[in-house]
């Protein structure tokens, strides 16, 4: 078990190295000059060599890489030039603005998803069954921005029960219902339709399998088959789909960010890429990533832990 | 004797695919899908002829007037003609989503052949690139490139195909896996074909269902990620009439004109279901 654990922290290691390396790439892609954006175009150009040269900025790239993520992981996040501020507040207030928003999504829809699921395998292929499924396969079939627009047209001009611009909500659960639920209701729909898809799979393949139905011919009642032996194994491959969501819903707060001019790490990502705020960005979708693969390890770790099969497996 | 039964062979492969497009004609989802992209694959070939007015016709004293028999979907904000520019939309995505599905499945197809062919230290180091790539969020490796390399249609197909590789990569080289331990690949290693050969002509051939049906669902996906990305302004440039671009641009007058909006997304919204029920009639009819 220890030794799965280590292997898969080590992998999470070399991806992380090899996305920072990516972005920082990506990064210095962008065109410009450093020292010239910086002094602007009056500078002569011994003054623009000086200043580069001061900022390390006329380094090799490997040099410039190993300053920039060995301050990076020592909190040195650098100040953005065109904010003028300083990158590490910057970006963790924006995150903790979208975590806000993904934290409604996720604790709303998601419990309400895996019941769905289940209920639809516990009446597989009768009429609540393709209900719940056909509802599942809409609601992914639209782009998170098309179903955002409708959203605003109808509920944010049409009726105006929500403002058509979303800030952070304060302490009152209305507000949070008021100023998150829109916003959070693209989000809410994809994940919708995946999770409960899952759902309903891994309960499908539990209850055909040879335990349940050891289980229901030993005389159990069906509903303690299904709490002590089905739900137990389907919810298994459940926790997967959950953590891999997570890469999924920094995707969609992009979108719903940028859509309801809420103040999150998606909006900010977007702007700093279209305004060429290297630092912002590079800190941003570093953190993203962070966030990222440590999800997918815990939920990898938590799926070892709960199925002894694996384990066995990957070692 | 061997050409007769390479004959057989051959016959028995156009009879088995005939079943299969007999097959997927009856297939009502796959249908009625077909017949909203043909919809507008029709419409993207000639909005020229069909619009009923210059979707680029500005006209100062018609701004932001409500659908009227004029004006079918209205105007937007320059007074241009909302039902004429949906039309003329439908061009801009169908081009960029074909071509970066092409492009991705074609590279797809390569990598996922050559790692599960070959598997060893091959099929790792792919492996593990596909899984570092597909570690990120889609939306932010396409911001991130198309902000450093400029955004035109170009860089949106080339991001987009890009990253649809490894993820066509990984279905080719599950299905290859499988494939490589027929008889017919013994066979073909047998009489002394080099793995070139094999891949193209054993195992490709064999494999066309999943590919296809992979193919399908890429479409949706590019038409979904291509729309995205000019939403952002990542894509076209103004005075396109695409629809993310116009869905964008057009947001600020949603409270006094809502048709500038919701018509062009209706139109993006018919095109995305057209194609994932193409995509879902395929899949039923080959996993049969």
């Amino acid at each position: 078990m220890g030794r799965f654990i280590l292997r898969r922290i080590g992998l999470t290691l070399v991806t992380l190295v090899i996305v920072s390396m990516t972005v920082f790439a990506a990064a210095q892609l962008l065109p410009g000059d450093l020292g010239r954006t910086i002094l602007g175009p009056y500078a002569t150009k011994a003054q623009v060599d000086a200043l580069n040269h001061e900022l390390g900025a006329d380094q090799p790239l490997p040099v410039r890489y190993w300053n920039w993520a060995s301050d990076f992981a020592r909190g040195d996040w650098g100040t953005s030039p065109v904010q003028n501020v300083e990158v590490r507040p910057y970006v963790l207030g924006r995150f903790k603005n979208s975590l806000i928003l993904a934290a409604f999504a996720f604790v709303l829809i998601v419990p309400l998803s895996i019941t769905f699921g289940v209920v639809a395998a516990l009446n597989y292929g009768k009429a609540l069954d393709r209900c719940i499924t056909i509802t599942g396969l809409s609601v992914i079939a639209l782009p998170e921005f098309v179903m955002g627009v409708f959203l605003i047209v109808v509920f944010a001009v049409q009726l105006g029960w929500f403002p058509d611009i979303s800030q952070v909500p304060g302490t009152n659960p209305v507000d949070w219902f008021r100023q998150l639920l829109l916003p959070a209701l693209p989000l809410m729909f994809v994940l919708f339709g995946y999770v409960s898809r899952m759902a309903r799979a891994g309960t499908v393949d539990a209850l055909q399998s040879d335990y349940a139905r050891t289980a229901v011919l030993k005389g159990l009642p069906r509903r303690t088959v299904v709490r002590r032996h089905v739900l137990r194994n389907a919810l298994l491959p459940t926790i997967t789909v959950v953590a891999v969501q997570i890469g999924y819903l920094v995707g969609g707060l992009v979108v719903v960010e940028s859509l309801f001019s809420y103040p999150g790490i998606g909006q900010l990502i977007l702007t700093a890429a279209t305004g060429h705020d290297l630092p912002t960005l590079e800190a941003a979708v570093l953190l993203i990533a962070l966030v990222y693969t440590v999800a997918n390890l815990l939920a990898d770790v938590l799926y070892a832990v709960l199925n002894p099969r694996v384990r066995l497996a990957s070692t | 004797m061997s050409a007769t039964t390479a004959d057989g062979v051959r016959v028995a492969r156009r009879e088995r695919r005939r079943e299969l497009y007999r097959a997927i004609l009856r297939s009502r989802t796959f249908l009625v899908g077909a017949g909203v992209v043909g919809f507008w694959v029709l419409d993207a070939l000639l909005w020229r002829v069909i619009v009923p007015q210059d979707p680029q016709a500005i006209t100062a004293s018609e701004t932001l007037k409500a659908p009227s028999t004029a004006h079918w979907f209205g105007t937007d904000n320059v007074g241009r003609d909302v039902f004429s520019r949906v039309l003329a939309g439908a061009a801009a995505v169908l081009t960029v989503a074909p071509l970066a599905t092409l492009l991705g499945v074609t590279g797809g197809i390569a990598v996922g052949l050559v790692a599960g062919y070959y598997r060893g230290i091959v099929d790792d180091v792919v492996s593990r690139l596909i899984d570092a790539l597909l570690s990120f969020p889609l939306i932010i490796i396409a911001v991130l490139v198309l902000a450093s390399l400029g955004r035109d249609t170009r860089n949106v197909i080339l991001v987009i195909a890009v990253i649809f590789i490894p993820i066509v990569g990984r279905t080719v080289r599950s299905a290859v896996l499988v494939e490589r331990e027929r008889e017919y690949v013994a066979a073909a290693r047998l009489r002394g074909e080099r793995g070139p050969y094999i891949m193209v002509a054993e195992i490709l051939p064999n494999i066309t269902g999943p590919i296809l049906v992979e193919t399908t669902i890429r479409l949706g996906y590019a038409i979904f990620t291509a729309a995205t990305l000019s939403f952002f302004g990542l894509g076209l440039q103004p005075p396109s009439p695409d629809w993310g671009l116009t869905i964008a641009s057009q947001r600020a007058f949603l409270q006094v004109a809502w048709w500038t909006v919701v018509f062009p997304a209706l139109a993006l919204a018919t095109l995305v279901v057209g194609v994932n029920l193409l995509a879902d009639g395929l899949r039923q009819v080959v996993e049969e």
